[in-house]
């Protein structure tokens, strides 16, 4: 039977925290004794439209708190228990729910739409609640049923199929959903909010759509409705309407031809006249059909062959019309979008847009854009020349060099003198451009620049004198710094053409990350990074004496940081920050000074400074460690070799508490590879450490909460621990063998379909591999023996791997010089299992096959390694 | 349904300095890492690369020996694996030249090497066309020993026929050695050279038998005849020379008429050109042309050789080095409008061959003509001696049964003498 807690919901949220507190605990205790029960009686509570309105409501939360959690261990935990709970007693509570979408007060509707579709996301997919989609449908095909139950039918139809798969339901089912919902969409026969329900419902329908989007009848009809609900009288459901149309670009781009003409001429009104909400969807729809086009195009790369998905070129045969409906949004900008992250407006949309439509079809869009600009970019009205130089600036990736190249010469220098507009947003946009043009027309390195020796300098010292414009400009011109010194990275003789304005760029770099006036700090890390990319392209013999002289510079600003005053935790947050920054910048000088042997001794003259230093900012944040100065630490490990040793004992610790990280994961899947680095530099006298970091190692691989992006770094480094202490590592093999093995076992049985999941797949492939070569390597002169019991899963491993046609090429390396290793170390034990693998063969002769030199020279030696064996007898 | 954000980067560069810090650190790394592991693994290499792979039971001279050179078009024999590619796209007389020094010619058998019943495999020799198939880039290719093309054919080989849904590599291609059997239209394979682009010329007889047997059958190669399929293979049956072995490949019916038996060496690698790890061996039981016969398959009165002539007038057989059997005077060369290089032929006269230790200590011959166009090689020393023996002194079956029951009982011994 459901208890009576309507007293308990209502007291649980008095104003009064004791009798708060009190209910809440009453609450919970009854959930902990006797969750079916619990369950039961807030579906009776919500059912009941007897009870108030706020009993109700939060018996509706935790009844959804019951059933889903963001965190997946909690979810998974909330599923098995509604999985015990008695049938008879779910399927009254599945009723109680049920009946609720029809109540009348709305409130409650709602809230059960929601109930009953975190219930769905359990059952559905279990076969467990197939009288669900019958029951719904019921709702919609009865005569006399009520437009309020229709909506609220509609809602729990729409947020079902979001919470399940297309594969949880039959095609027939889906028919019916699909009908319904379509059928809802009809302006003569339903009210405004069963429209509105539908569009929504339909918006998440689509997806299930595949087998009716195919049937070009059904088609015709769900694209007229949708059309037709695009004009509805109703802002709010043309929007609803237009972003139905936004995900079908992108689901059923194949399709749409026949419908072209009609969605452009909807989308153009729309984007002319309609309300902005709507207007920006309608824009959209255009940006999305780039997206597909693009992606197309990239896909369409002459190795892929003829298995490209079809391209319909919708925006090259739309362009005179596109261009014009784009350039006209330009310019109804808000007077403050510059300043403001959260604002998304037409010209916004438009402008983003207009870069999409230039990426799509390239030169093309150069004629149609230019006379905007031509005509608009001496304006007296701000508007008329931000629209212009926005134009410019959008059209800038896409079209060929030879196409761009006269026009961004002869408009440079009208540009930087832009950089002077009495406007903001005049100035903020040409900086913005400016960079655009250094980061797509100044490649020496490939020949083309449109900078010289000639107009460099004018070009330096209008950025230097920009950089003290008000901050958001300041930003944009330190990242057309950024793309300038990029440019000259590894550009050969041209590299040097920026080293003597070194000095002064980095000094204004310096003065602005000191600037108070910059919001939210933004241009202070933006010219901290710049100062980064300027240190990591510059010609090193020409610089090492200023990038000499800036290491002492940021030593002493990181020093200082200790010495903030730390009060609030919004204190430790932005002293954090700035030490991240400045750890950044001595990361960047540690890895270039340490790049040649000229220059590596000024790291060794300063290695016992900077590490204190590193040190100091660990010892600032108790909780965790900090993320860059580890980073930076691993550079200095590889820059300093084996006199890394003296600061194990005092790093010892903070490694420790770096992989202890799980919360931060990034943080400790920096220190894991970090890790690595030390045993490079280090080796044998790594192995006073390794009992404990292997230990933390194998916990982590074992833990259920550390995010699964760490695990493969973690193979990788019982590689770099294995190769570090060679024969040592004997006393860690069978654990991590068993590890690697479980963890290859995980990596046969993944789903192929998930993309992110093979990608994680892959590195995980990789690291295991990488794994076996680091141990087979270390025991190669006195353990190799240990690894005989291995070598069979080693080889079925490799074989599952070679079969896969969705491998990286990063992952094939490392299993054919796995393979290699296993032939060369182990030898002549192997020598069976090699004969009886039979794939080795056409695996390596595909590698062999490969464009890659590396692939194909470790597959030669593995393959020499093979055939050694099998000579020997 | 939570709502769709529209927003999208604006003004802004698409990765952040810190992720691309993240990046880079990762690169290197992971740079280093391998970096590590290769010197790891070129240390390795280097070492093994000191001791030679010898076993005990094979001439070390014979396995480190370099294979010859292979032929004018600048293909060098180092790593013939990797020239196979090259060579497949060789057309007209480069690609006749080439492959007429690809397959592995077996000495004719003079005398019974050791250990045969532990070091050698035996079959009985399909008779028929010697030739290599290549099946490569959707066709098959079958080429004689003279390296012009037997047939050109759809094949269920990997790559020999062109269909969709093929798995592996398209480049990929395969070398067999088969002979050709006339009468079933069977191409029989005798070993495999290459298999979907992997070389098997370093590997052992015995790896590549295994190899063989175990892939071949799964293409479909060995099925009957179909649209794109259009000749049966068939592995020849090998068998241990033991007792039981020799036995089998020289008494058991085979659905192809056989011409001898040929032995291979197990530990002995896929070499080009004669080698004595290969032998033939022939009876009257078990081949119809034991010994030679005229084009009307007469057999002759007298042996008949083939030699070379060389620059300096002496005659030669085609073994590496070539072994003189005699040498012809100035006037008679110039007499009979010979050139050096000429392939001549002579009988041998009743004063016969003597050899002492693999040379020539006398040798009647007598000169008969130049040797016929198609004729691309000399007899080989092997050749000739298996000839001669043929006809006064036959190595005979029980000869080899003798010599392995008695390589049975030494090897036995030992268990006897424990037992009494």
């Amino acid at each position: 039977m459901a208890m009576e807690i309507t007293q308990y919901l209502l007291a649980a949220q008095s104003p009064d925290a004791r009798v708060r507190t009190e209910a809440e605990n009453s609450l919970k205790q009854f959930q902990e004794q006797n969750l079916p029960q619990f369950l039961l009686s807030l579906s009776v509570e919500l059912a009941n439209n007897e009870k108030p309105s706020e009993s109700r409501r939060l018996a509706g939360i935790l009844l959804k708190n019951s059933l889903d959690a963001k965190d997946s261990g909690r979810k998974e935990l909330l599923v098995k228990q509604w999985f015990a709970i008695d049938l008879a007693l779910k399927a009254q509570i599945k009723e109680l729910l049920l009946r609720t979408i029809g109540s009348s007060v709305s409130e409650a509707r709602q809230t059960s739409a929601q109930v009953i579709a975190k219930v769905a996301s359990i059952e559905v997919p279990q076969k467990q609640w197939p009288e669900l989609v019958g029951s719904l449908l019921n709702n919609m095909t009865q005569q006399d049923s009520p437009a309020h139950l229709k909506q609220a039918t509609l809602e729990t139809l729409g947020y079902v199929c979001e919470e399940i798969s297309h594969h949880d339901l039959v095609q027939d089912e889906v028919n019916s959903v699909l009908t319904a919902v379509v059928q809802g969409m009809n302006q003569s026969e339903n009210n405004a909010e069963v429209r509105l329900a539908a569009t929504k419902a339909l918006l998440n329908a689509l997806d299930f759509s595949q087998t009716n989007f195919e049937n070009e009848m059904e088609r015709n009809y769900i694209m007229k409705m949708v059309c037709e609900t695009a004009c509805a009288h109703e802002a709010v459901i043309r929007q609803a309407a237009f972003e139905c149309l936004v995900s079908i670009a992108s689901t059923y781009y194949e399709v749409l031809e026949q419908y072209m003409q009609t969605l452009f001429e909807l989308t153009a009104k729309a984007v002319k006249e309609d309300e902005e909400s709507v207007a920006l969807q309608a824009v959209e729809f255009w940006s999305t059909i780039c997206d597909e086009e693009i992606d197309r195009q990239e896909y369409d790369s002459p190795d892929t062959g003829d298995s490209s998905p079809p391209h319909s070129g919708f925006i090259e045969k739309a362009l005179p019309h596109i261009v014009p409906m784009l350039l006209e949004t330009l310019e109804k900008q808000d007077e403050d979008q510059d300043h403001e992250d959260d604002v998304w407006n037409i010209s916004m949309a438009g402008g983003t847009c207009l870069g999409l439509v230039a990426r799509t079809v390239g030169d093309g869009i150069v004629p149609l854009v230019m006379p905007f600009v031509e005509i608009n970019i001496r304006k007296p009205n701000w508007r008329s020349r931000e629209a212009a130089t926005y134009a410019f600036g959008s059209i800038l990736e896409g079209p060929t060099i030879d196409k761009l190249a006269p026009m961004v010469a002869a408009g440079l220098e009208f540009l930087l003198t832009a950089t002077k507009d009495e406007n903001n947003h005049v100035r903020d946009t040409t900086a913005w451009t400016l960079s655009r043009i250094f980061e797509f027309l100044h490649t020496p390195d490939s020949g083309f620049s449109v900078i010289s020796p000639q107009n460099l300098p004018r070009i330096v010292v209008v950025l230097l004198e920009s950089m003290k414009d008000v901050p958001n400009v300041a930003e944009k011109v330190c990242g057309a710094i950024y793309n300038l010194a990029q440019g000259y990275e590894d550009a050969g003789a041209s590299s040097s053409l920026l080293s003597p304005y070194l000095t002064e760029i980095i000094q204004h770099l310096l003065a602005a990350a000191e600037r108070t006036d910059g919001a939210e700090s933004k241009l202070r890390s933006a010219s901290y990074e710049t100062l980064n990319e300027v240190v990591r392209c510059s010609n090193l013999i020409e610089a090492a004496g200023i990038i000499g002289q800036l290491l002492p510079v940021i030593m002493a600003k990181l020093g200082q940081t200790m010495d903030l005053q730390v009060v609030t935790t919004e204190d430790r947050e932005k002293q954090a920050e700035l030490q991240a920054s400045l750890c950044g910048v001595l990361q960047v000088i540690i890895q270039k000074l340490s790049s040649k042997d000229e220059t590596k001794p000024i790291i060794m003259q300063n290695a016992d400074q900077i590490m204190m230093l590193f040190l100091r900012v660990f010892g600032c944040h108790s909780s965790s460690v900090h993320e860059e100065a580890m980073l930076a630490i691993g550079a200095l490990a590889y820059a300093t070799g084996a006199e890394f040793a003296k600061y194990m004992p005092e790093l010892f610790k903070y490694l420790q508490t770096g992989l202890q990280n799980f919360e931060e994961y990034q943080v400790c899947s920096i220190t894991v590879g970090v890790v690595g680095d030390i045993c490079r530099a280090l080796d044998e006298k790594i192995l006073p450490f390794c009992d404990q970091i292997m230990s933390l190692l194998i916990q982590n691989l074992q833990s259920e909460a550390l995010h699964r992006s760490v695990k493969p770094p973690i193979f990788s480094c019982f590689g770099d621990i294995a190769l570090a202490i060679g024969g040592q590592f004997e006393r860690y093999v069978a654990t991590a063998l068993q590890i690697m093995q479980g963890a290859a076992q995980v990596c046969a049985q993944m789903d192929t379909l998930d993309e992110e999941l093979m990608d994680y797949g892959n590195q995980l492939r990789r690291s295991i591999f990488e794994a076996y070569s680091g141990i087979l390597q270390g025991f190669k002169d006195a353990k190799a023996d240990l690894m005989v019991p291995y070598a069979q899963h080693l080889l079925q491993f490799v074989e599952l791997v070679s079969k896969d046609s969705l491998r990286d090429e990063s992952v094939t390396k490392a299993a054919v010089a796995a393979m290699g290793d296993l032939a060369d170390v182990v030898g002549e034990k192997t020598k069976p299992l090699f004969s009886n693998f039979t794939f080795c063969g056409e695996f390596l002769s595909e590698c062999l096959d490969s464009e890659d030199e590396d692939l194909k020279d470790t597959a030669r030696w593995a393959q020499g390694m093979i055939a050694r064996l099998m000579v020997t007898s | 349904m939570a709502p769709h954000d529209l927003r999208r980067p604006f003004k802004r560069r698409p990765i952040s300095d810190q992720q691309k810090r993240r990046e880079l650190s990762l690169l290197r790394q992971s740079q280093h890492r391998s970096d590590a592991q290769q010197r790891a693994r070129n240390l390795a290499s280097s070492v093994i690369s000191l001791q030679s792979p010898s076993s005990p039971d094979v001439d070390p001279e014979e396995l480190s020996e370099p294979m010859p050179d292979v032929d004018a078009t600048g293909h060098e024999s180092e790593a013939s694996g990797f020239n196979i590619r090259q060579a497949s796209s060789l057309r007209g007389p480069e690609a006749r030249k080439w492959f007429a020094s690809q397959l592995m010619l077996p000495e004719w058998m003079i005398d019974v090497p050791e250990n045969l019943s532990r070091d050698w495999y035996v079959l009985a020799r399909p008779a028929g066309k010697r030739c290599f198939v290549v099946s490569a880039d959707g066709t098959t290719v079958s080429r004689l020993r003279n390296g012009s093309v037997l047939h050109h054919f759809p094949s269920a080989l990997p790559g020999g026929a062109r269909k969709k849904g093929v798995s592996g590599p398209a480049q990929s291609y395969s070398i067999l050695d088969c002979i050709f059997h006339e009468l079933d239209q069977t191409y029989y394979v005798i070993d495999m050279v290459c298999w979907r682009g992997y070389s098997l010329y370093e590997c052992t007889a015995e790896f590549r038998f295994f190899w063989l047997q175990s892939k071949l059958d799964e293409t479909g190669a060995c099925d009957p005849p179909s649209f794109l399929h259009k000749f049966r293979f068939s592995v020849v049956p090998f068998y241990n020379c033991d007792q039981t072995g020799l036995h089998s490949a020289y008494t058991e019916s085979s659905p192809y008429v056989k011409d001898g038996l040929l032995f291979y060496n197990k530990h002995a690698h896929y070499h080009t050109g004669n080698t004595p790890l290969v032998l033939i061996w022939k009876d009257e039981r078990c081949s119809q042309y034991v010994i030679d016969t005229d084009n009307n398959g007469q057999v002759l009165n007298q042996q008949h050789i083939v030699l070379e002539l060389q620059d300096d007038g002496k005659i030669v057989t085609s073994d590496d080095p070539p072994v003189v059997v005699n040498c012809l005077n100035a006037d008679f060369i110039k007499q009979s409008g010979l050139t050096p290089g000429s392939l001549v032929r002579f009988a041998i006269g009743d004063g016969g061959l003597k050899c002492v230790d693999g040379k020539f200590e006398k040798a009647d011959l007598q000169y008969i003509s130049l040797s016929n166009r198609a004729r691309a090689f000399a007899d080989s020393y092997s050749k000739i001696m298996f000839q001669y023996m043929a006809r006064h002194s036959p190595l005979k079956v029980e000869d080899l049964a003798s010599m392995i029951s008695h390589e049975d009982q030494q090897d036995k011994s030992p268990e006897v003498e424990m037992s009494g």
